[in-house]
């Protein structure tokens, strides 16, 4: 966005509601990602694949606006906008943001590409671990298909929400480089 | 907000992620526990969302519809060159309809050949029957101003069933071809032999008085001979089965046991009328 000259200082209520705003972004973002994929398009699964990318995302290159809580609770609509078994989503969003969060400093210099690429590894481990899951919770071996289409949905819905949201990231960044 | 020193802000920060794991596994216990605790939870996030849903709904649906217009355009042209295939098929089939025709009227001519009239036809409901003076016949209703005379042929949706025998005011009788009085001239369509089929009281009537030198043969289809005057000729009656005690019988197409409707055709013949049942006048005409 290019701005002729500097903006006002703003006020101090007005920055602090910025603050909140740019704290709120990622969670909202999720949040709407969600719903909208919720909605009957006769594709299932559509759900639980687009919050991975989002959740990734966000752990990767701001984790500090997307604590534990928040996405115990964006695993919790997760999992009740989907069928999946209640908590099962909690608990790969919670593993997936783990180590997102571990590798982040390795991950945030990587070209998008890798950062694609490392996506494609954790979306297929998160696909096993739900595989795992259901058959545990279920006490029945669930077919293999759909973890297999989530797997390839979510990779395919990266590049996609990846470019929104970087976008919206670089304007964060130069939001807080201004103000 | 509240204000925590550093220290404890990170440790409950490196607290939190083990914190809410554990949480995870309690909600994965409780949905669990108790199945409809999610259930019901899950209804109540979808009463809330679906206004949304149902806003979206409307362009995803447009989207939707457009996909499929796009693939049907696609598939158009496929769809034209089989029609065209098939058309073209058909215009040589109409052609082949409408030489024959031709050909069928230019001999018909040359021949001098009278056209039957079509038949005029009522459609009676069986609603009994046994009874009367003979052991294989039914009982028709017909309206108060029915038009069904004696002689008349009943056929089911298969073949023939038999012959109109007794007309009253509201009813009329069907003498069944499996009749033990029932005598119908037919014609062995391998052969065109003429013979007599003749009622038994069982389910198959036997044929009689074939010619000498053309015996029945097996599987032959038997249709009605013209022969008498009392039955338009070719009418489908049924097929020549030789018995075990080696008469040659005839398995009728209609299926007299469970006869419910029957057509009445009237051919305008008037040969060979069935007797009158004994004691039984003919019922005067009510008008």
């Amino acid at each position: 966005m290019a701005f002729k000259g500097r903006p006002a200082p703003s006020t101090g209520l007005l920055r602090q509601v910025d603050a909140l705003a740019r704290a709120a972004f990622p969670s909202g973002f999720t949040v709407l990602v969600l719903v909208l994929a919720a909605v009957p398009v006769g594709l299932p699964g559509v759900v639980a694949a687009a919050g991975l990318p989002c959740i990734f995302f966000w752990s990767v290159f701001r984790p500090a606006a997307l604590p534990p809580p928040a996405i115990f609770g964006l695993g919790l609509l997760t999992d009740l906008l989907s069928a999946a078994p209640l908590g099962s989503n909690i608990l790969i969003l919670l593993v997936v943001y783990g180590f997102a969060t571990r590798w982040r400093r390795f991950l945030a210099r990587q070209s998008f590409l890798a950062v694609w690429l490392a996506f494609c590894g954790f979306a297929a481990v998160a696909a096993l671990l739900g595989w795992g899951l259901q058959a545990l919770l279920g006490w029945a071996v669930p077919p293999a298909m759909p973890g297999v289409a989530q797997v390839m949905l979510s990779a395919g819905l990266y590049p996609m929400l990846a470019a929104l949201m970087s976008a919206a990231q670089q304007a964060m960044i130069r939001a807080e480089a201004a103000g | 907000m509240i204000r925590l020193s550093i220290p404890l802000r990170q440790a409950l920060a490196r607290l939190s992620l083990p914190m809410m794991i554990a949480a995870a596994f309690g909600v994965m216990l409780l949905g669990k526990a108790d199945a409809l605790l999610a259930e019901r939870a899950r209804v109540a996030l979808a009463d809330l969302l679906t206004p949304i849903w149902s806003a979206l709904q409307q362009p995803v649906s447009a989207v939707q519809q457009a996909v499929r217009e796009a693939e049907s355009l696609l598939r158009l042209r496929q769809e034209n060159a089989r029609l065209l295939q098939e058309n073209e098929r058909l215009r040589r089939w109409q052609a082949a309809a409408l030489a024959l025709e031709a050909e069928n009227t230019l001999l018909k001519r040359q021949l001098n050949y009278l056209p039957e009239a079509a038949p005029a036809y009522t459609t009676a409901r069986v609603v009994a029957d046994g009874g009367g003076t003979y052991a294989r016949a039914v009982l028709l209703a017909a309206g108060p101003q029915h038009g069904i005379r004696k002689g008349q042929v009943a056929l089911d949706e298969r073949g023939l069933a038999g012959r109109v025998t007794e007309v009253g005011s509201r009813s009329a009788r069907v003498l069944l071809a499996t009749d033990i009085n029932s005598r119908i001239p037919v014609t062995l369509e391998g052969s065109r032999a003429r013979a007599m089929m003749v009622g038994t009281n069982g389910a198959r009537p036997r044929l009689q008085h074939w010619p000498e030198g053309a015996i029945p043969q097996e599987g032959d289809r038997v249709v009605t001979s013209a022969e008498a005057g009392a039955f338009p000729a070719g009418l489908p009656v049924g097929v020549v089965r030789w018995s075990a005690a080696g008469a040659p019988e005839v398995e009728l197409f209609a299926r007299l046991d469970r006869l419910d409707m029957v057509r009445l055709f009237d051919y305008g013949l008037s040969g060979i009328l069935p007797p009158e049942a004994v004691a039984r006048p003919e019922p005067r005409a009510r008008r």
